[in-house]
């Protein structure tokens, strides 16, 4: 314990929420993944087992209950199964987010006997071009084969595809392949700006035409399909005027490890300057969430600039995403510019100007997108 | 909607009821969620084991609060429970 906590600390409350994304390593190469950038840096620091049930028991102690585990893909791990089984053991309730790929009637029953609770299962598209081509690997059939396997384990089945530019027009053939599916929950999630989809951006806003589409087709679904069939349509935030309650607040409920062990309040808090993330093999999940000065640098409200300073609604919303804030203002303290009170709202804007533009087709598109693989990783890390 | 009162009650599939200890109260965990439940919602959902019926947690919650007058609240609980999704009629 070598860093000074950052002082008073009163009565937090532990996280409810951990999210261990045990490697980052994966078979496909979604150009919206939110991955750090410089993802393949993990490769030879990744936590051995012992390292995340030790974790993972901290945690525990403090109180957290969810436990997703995810990457990358988590199966390419071949621990995944004895992590899973020794967590639920301490009573977590465990999710595995996976894109199928490499999960086997073998592991899925070691899954079941080690009290795995969910599997969500991610999807890029229903047609298998356009799925091959925004993964660029050819996924499709296995998805379904495993579709059916996580029903035949009698999982509900979760399904989170990710929406954008690219696929929103398919959105009838991708909810009619989760009824075919015997989906129980369908996440339609538009894709958030950051990593990969923020290299991406503007070949993946989708206009608004294409979501007031998406919209009405999933409203359809909706009316027929009832309680059958959960759908939940996630805005991009960029469409909306006040930011998205990340996770209600920072250090507040979420605690994300990352592959090399380093604990984080969001998923994209890496990229933030200034911030010296502790690591959970150096110290305990305790000190980590309540000393370490990461953990509290953005907690409260204390650290607000005006608009969000004098605000009435700054508790509703804690001024937004800071990764978002600082990803496009260059503060991290600034209100998230999704916000129309902030001064910088006009980034937003312009974006969302620039996505009502007509544009070329998917295939022109292609050879003009980061696709997140190992050598494009390195490439972008020595920029 | 109302609920049988003589039939077994369980909980639905997806939904594991435990006490967290960190927290001092039981809760309700779900995919993506968790319920924090208050002290008397715990005792009633602590009852629900696959067999017994509304009227036999209420029987139970008399004899365990004895002079307390229960049965409408245990009821109304229960009916919002089974709204919710969280518990079945076996
Ligand atoms: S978003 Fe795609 S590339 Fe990124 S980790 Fe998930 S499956 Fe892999
Ligand atoms: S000014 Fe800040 S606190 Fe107020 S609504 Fe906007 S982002 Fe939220």
């Amino acid at each position: 314990m070598t860093k000074a906590g950052s002082g008073s600390t009163d009565a937090v409350s532990g996280p409810l929420w951990v999210n261990a994304e045990i490697t980052y390593k994966c078979p496909l190469h979604c150009v919206f993944c939110y991955n750090p950038l410089d993802y393949t840096s993990t490769y030879d620091s990744e936590l051995s087992t012992d390292e995340w049930v030790k974790a993972l028991r901290e945690a525990r102690a403090l109180g957290a209950v969810q436990l997703g585990i995810s990457g990358g893909e988590p199966l390419v791990r071949k621990d995944a199964e004895v992590i899973v089984a020794e967590a639920t053991k301490m009573g977590y309730y465990v999710n595995l987010i996976t894109s199928g790929v490499g999960l086997t009637e073998e592991r899925i029953a070691a899954f079941k006997e080690g009290g795995l609770a969910q599997i969500q299962l991610s999807f890029q598209d229903s047609t298998k071009e356009l799925n091959d081509f925004l993964s660029s690997t050819r996924t499709f059939e296995l998805k379904l084969k495993v579709a059916r396997l996580i029903k035949q384990y009698d999982y509900p089945m979760v399904l989170n595809v990710v929406l954008h530019r690219l696929n929103i027009d398919h959105i009838e053939q991708i909810l009619e392949m989760a009824e075919a599916m015997e989906a129980d929950h369908v996440e339609l999630a538009n894709s958030q700006y950051y990593s990969w989809a923020m290299k991406n951006r503007e070949y993946l806003m989708p206009s608004r035409e294409q979501i007031q589409n998406a919209r009405v087709v999933t409203e359809r679904f909706r009316e027929r399909l009832g309680n059958k069939m959960k759908l939940y349509f996630v805005m991009p935030d960029y469409y909306a005027d006040r930011p998205k309650a990340c996770m209600k607040g920072w250090g507040s409920l979420f605690l994300n490890i990352a592959p090399d062990g380093l604990a984080l309040p969001c998923h994209e808090a890496r990229m933030l300057p200034g911030l010296e993330f502790p690591n959970v093999r150096d110290h305990d999940v305790a000190w980590i969430w309540n000393e370490s000065s990461a953990f509290n640098a953005y907690r409260g409200d204390s650290w607000m600039q005006e608009p969000c300073r004098s605000c009435d609604e700054k508790d509703k919303d804690f001024g937004g995403c800071r990764c978002q804030a600082f990803m496009l203002t260059g503060d991290a303290t600034n209100a998230d510019p999704v916000c129309s009170k902030s001064p910088h709202h006009s980034l937003i804007t312009e974006q969302v100007e620039l996505a009502q533009q007509s544009r070329t087709s998917a295939e022109e598109v292609r050879p003009l997108l980061f696709y997140r693989d190992d050598k494009t990783s390195r490439t972008l890390t020595m920029e | 909607m109302s609920l049988p009162l003589d039939k077994a009650l369980a909980l639905e599939k997806q939904y594991r009821f435990q006490w967290e200890p960190a927290q001092k109260r039981h809760v309700l965990l779900y995919p993506e969620g968790l319920i924090q439940l208050t002290e008397s919602a715990g005792e009633i959902l602590k009852r629900i084991d696959g067999n017994a019926s509304a009227e036999d947690i209420v029987e139970s919650l008399e004899q365990a609060f004895p002079g307390a007058d229960l049965k409408q609240d245990v009821i109304d609980f229960l009916e919002v429970a089974h709204d919710k999704g969280w518990i079945r009629v076996n």
